[in-house]
């Protein structure tokens, strides 16, 4: 694994609204994150906690509701979010590419899968359609699609989910990105087949030296898979840094909450500890720390002030004002 | 799989209460303010209502008093009430025509809509809630008459019958019966799998129950939509019949007849042609503009459009697909 | 794909021998066909003679029987307008009509995708409220005052445009194709702009944005085609609606088509040629289904696939 010293991705500051019927709400506030080459950072966090968002407003695929409001999301030393349209597709594919969870959908249904697989050859390097056709089989050979010559003129409702998934991984590594997103790539599929996905895109990664951005809210995937770990909540970080660290000695009370409720830490024979509460709707976030409701360690200065994400000593950091009592605790 | 999303579920319970009364919809009638257009058409269709039901009342028989020194005469104010909007041939005054043929057109439309939307509708949960053979039976009766151009049947039925206001709206009942059995049995199929029915049905519920308090007011609101967009497919069918001269017959005048005798006096008389044909416009593009504002307002999950501030919002397809004749 | 066409032609002939069947007990429901085909000054002797000689005394199941074998040979009698066969009078109006809706269907269409494309590019701009708004209003003008309108002030005030009649140049198209036109344009732009705008928010289309496809290719390359089922069945519904404009249209400008036809034998009396040209409508609707389910079959590749149980 080569790592070079710029990072392959580079987040910073990043803020995106969302308008909704009770006005505009910030779902992802002030994000800043960075991936090097060859490295796997998951972002961490539960439904709504603006991870997706994140993930979208890097690739430029936000729907019209939302809106970057502010940051840069920075590749090969360009800001994306300054680019015009025209430049941000130059990038599309050959730099930053996505994975998404349904597969089915994210398939055009109406079109031969090889020729979808294709595409990004068409489009950013001039091939014909016959010569498309030929790397898409060799993509689909790679993630293992059997028979791809006759299968590459079928169409995706005659694969399998786990297939489909493989498909679109063939199709995200078309160009070999500099970074690959995936957002919840195994979601809908059932544990074997996860594994086997798991692995493909490790394995894709090592190939080709990708950075790899994954969004889950599956604790035993960020551990298995991933090099850092980005924990959101509510639209912000709160705590970052390599897994190891991070699992060992969690430094914010979120993230102690949520290694505290996988079974096989916890004590046989008691109940199942979990996280009070869920997260604050984002029309109705607190001025404090966004955490204060169902954190155990709430104080009158976390209704008060919000605390900003500092260091806590060897490259990682958390959002809180009494971090180093986790430590003791 | 142990994840944030399920611990964080775990401890849900107590949390939404700072919040309640926000989240409760807004009035129906507030939504209906927010969309100016939607709200002109709600005023000019209960107007043409107004006057569709009491206007006889005041014009007497003005509508047929013929005064043939006062021929074609035009628009004018110094004619009095009756001549605000000119004379026909016959120096029958059109404004007392036209409020006459208010009352003719709604009394065909209006009738041939309610039927054909109970009994389509019933139909249509019927055979949606029972599924299997019923449902197939119905659909496929549903496709026969939707193939044949409703005009088209029309145009048989009344050269072998005599045309008359109640053949018109026996024909029309008919000819849209398929319409409402398509989507409330596309309503109920897909509600008779959900939960609650299933609950409903352990509990012994009979089906016309179940039909009547559990599937029925889900799908009251699309229903009642389609009916209101296709008011204006009714009554430019009865007015294009009236027009060839099988619908509406002399001496009862209707819109659609009006603009017929009008056209031979189109050089000299326009406004005998261009009026009644305006009253229909005004009304159809009411009913459209209103059912569209409808559909949004219905539907709880597009409900929230119509709160947005004007030029965020936007004019969702008037028309459903299964509203095509 | 065979298969799917058998069941699909099967399924569409139902509708056929309905109308078939219900011309015939129809026409016999009033008691005595004979009042159909007669006017009503005939005398008692004449209706006698018309009545056997057109079988009408034989029994039901008979009369029907020989209906039907007329009926295949498309033998439906002679017009008492004009004593030709009624069939050779439909057969000659028929290419009028079908010119009128071949030309008005393929500017709906083609209008409709455009505009329709466009507004739903972009939701809630400018041109999507106007489009939205015109197209409403398109659909709910009565097409039979929209064409006096037409003749008012194009025909008669500029002068620009005749009036009726098919003889001349091109502008002899432009008022009954106009009239025709209008409401399965403003009924298309609806339906296109809706499926558009749910095929544009697909995650195929951001998958195809992902691999940097431009606009055009993502509208046109990817959600258009996904879109177009429900276009299809609407048009193809629209085609059957457009009788109804055909017979406005047809009478008004005096075009000598099917739908004029149907009027004139109805307000004169002639149901033998009236029978003809709803048979031969009835017909033709069938074959439209057909070509509109082919469509479908070579759109949507689940279509062709879904084997029929």
């Amino acid at each position: 694994m080569t790592t070079t010293s710029a990072p392959a991705l580079d987040v910073e500051g990043l803020c995106v609204d969302l308008s909704t019927p009770s006005g505009t709400v910030r779902a992802v506030d002030g994000v800043s994150f960075s991936v090097r080459h060859g490295r796997t950072l998951a972002l961490l966090g539960e439904s709504g906690c603006g991870k997706s968002m994140t993930a979208l407003s890097v690739v430029g695929l936000l729907d019209p509701t939302a809106s970057v409001t502010g940051g840069a999301v920075r590749v090969r030393g360009k800001d994306t979010l300054r680019l015009s349209p025209a430049e941000r597709r130059k990038l599309a594919g050959p730099v930053l590419s996505i994975v998404f969870q349904d597969a089915l959908t994210a398939l055009n249904p109406v079109q031969p899968v090889g020729r979808q697989i294709g595409e990004p050859f068409r489009i950013h390097r001039g091939l014909s359609r016959r010569q498309a056709e030929e790397k898409a089989i060799e993509l689909m050979t790679r993630v293992g699609i059997p028979e791809p010559r006759q299968r590459a003129k079928s169409y995706p409702h005659q694969f399998s989910g786990g297939m489909r998934q493989r498909l679109l991984i063939a199709m995200a590594v078309a160009l070999d990105p500099d970074v690959l997103i995936a957002d919840e790539p195994t979601t809908a599929l059932d544990v074997t087949v996860q594994a086997q996905i798991m692995r493909l895109l490790r394995d894709l990664q090592d190939e080709r030296d990708m950075a790899v951005v994954l969004i889950t809210h599956d604790l035993a995937v960020v551990a298995q898979r991933a090099d850092d770990v980005v924990v959101m909540y509510a639209g912000t970080v709160v705590e970052q840094g390599t897994v190891h660290d991070v699992f060992t000695s969690p430094r914010h009370p979120y993230t102690r909450g949520l290694l505290d409720s996988v079974p096989e830490d916890a004590e046989r024979g008691r109940p199942l500890p979990a996280v009070p509460g869920s997260p604050p709707e984002l029309s109705a976030v607190p001025p404090g720390c966004v955490f204060q409701a169902r954190c155990p360690l709430v104080r009158e200065r976390c209704v008060r002030e919000r605390p900003s994400l500092r260091s806590a000593g060897d490259g990682r950091s958390a959002a809180c004002h009494f971090s180093e009592e986790l430590d003791r605790a | 799989m142990t994840t944030a999303e399920t611990s964080a579920a775990d401890g849900a319970a107590p949390v939404n209460d700072t919040a309640p009364a926000r989240n409760r919809p807004p009035r129906w009638w507030r939504l209906l303010g927010r969309d100016r257009a939607a709200a002109a058409g709600a005023v000019v269709l209960t107007l043409v209502v107004l006057v569709a039901l009491f206007g006889r009342l005041f014009i007497g028989d003005h509508a047929q008093r013929q005064d043939l020194d006062a021929s074609l005469r035009p628009p004018s104010l110094s004619d009095g009430v009756y001549g605000l909007l000119g004379t026909d041939v016959l120096g029958r005054s059109v404004l007392a025509r036209l409020v006459d043929a208010a009352a003719t057109t709604l009394s065909v439309a209006v009738p041939a809509v309610l039927c054909s939307l109970v009994i389509g509708s019933a139909l249509g949960l019927w055979a949606g809630y029972h599924g299997g053979r019923r449902e197939s039976l119905a659909m496929r009766v549903a496709d026969i008459i939707l193939s044949f151009p409703s005009l088209l049947i029309a145009v048989v039925v009344l050269y072998v019958f005599s045309p008359s206001a109640l053949n018109i709206v026996l024909i029309l009942t008919v000819a849209r019966i398929p319409v409402y059995l398509r989507t409330s049995r596309a309503e109920a199929a897909e509600l008779r799998s959900r939960l609650f029915v299933d609950a409903a049905r352990t509990f012994g519920t009979p089906s016309r129950h179940i039909i009547h308090r559990h599937i029925l007011p889900i799908a009251l609101p699309t229903l009642l939509t389609v009916a209101t967009l296709d008011f204006c497919f009714v009554m430019l069918t009865e007015s294009s019949l009236s027009f060839l001269g099988i619908g509406i017959q002399p001496p009862d005048v209707s819109w659609g007849l009006m603009v017929a005798q009008g056209r031979q006096y189109l050089q000299t008389a326009w406004w005998i042609t261009v009026l009644p044909g305006l009253a229909i416009v005004l009304t159809t593009v009411s009913a459209t503009l209103l059912a569209a504002w409808a559909r949004i307002a219905t539907d709880p999950a597009q409900r929230w459009r119509l709160t947005l501030p004007r030029k965020r919002r936007g004019a969702s397809a008037a028309v459903p697909p299964e509203m095509i004749p | 794909m065979v298969t799917f066409l058998r069941k699909r032609i099967l399924s569409s002939a139902i509708p056929l021998v309905c109308v078939v069947l219900g011309v015939f007990f129809l026409a016999r429901m009033t008691g005595d066909p004979v009042d159909l085909y007669l006017p009503l000054s005939a005398t008692a002797e004449q209706r006698a003679e018309f009545s056997a000689a057109q079988g009408f005394d034989l029994s039901i199941p008979a009369q029907l029987w020989n209906y039907l074998v007329d009926a295949v040979h498309l033998d439906f009698g002679t017009s008492l307008r004009t004593g030709q066969s009624a069939t050779e009078m439909v057969l000659d109006a028929f290419p009028v009509t079908l010119q009128l809706a071949g030309v008005t269907m393929l500017l709906a269409i083609t209008g409709a995708v455009l505009i329709g494309s466009l507004a739903a590019y972009r939701p809630n701009s400018l041109v999507d409220r106007i489009a939205s708004l015109l197209s409403m209003t398109a659909a709910s003008i009565p097409d039979f005052w929209f064409a006096v309108m037409g003749v008012l002030v194009f025909g008669v005030s500029l002068a620009w445009l005749p009036t009726s009649g098919t003889l001349g140049g091109p502008e002899v198209w432009v008022l009954p194709v106009a009239t025709l036109l209008i409401r399965p344009f403003g009924v298309l732009v609806q339906v296109v702009r809706g499926s558009m705008v749910s095929a544009l928010s697909a995650p195929y289309v951001k998958i195809a944005r992902s691999k940097g496809a431009t606009p055009r290719r993502v509208i046109f390359g990817h959600a258009l085609r996904n879109a177009v089922t429900p276009v299809l069945t609407v048009a193809g519904d629209l085609t059957v609606g457009l009788v109804n404009g055909a017979v406005i249209v047809e009478t008004i400008f005096g075009w000598p088509g099917i739908g004029k036809l149907m009027i004139d034998s109805i307000l004169q009396r002639d149901f033998a040629v009236l029978q003809a040209a709803v048979l031969l409508t009835a017909v033709t609707i069938f074959a439209l289904n057909i070509l509109v389910d082919v469509c479908h079959a070579l759109t949507d590749p689940r279509v062709r696939q879904a084997v029929p149980a």
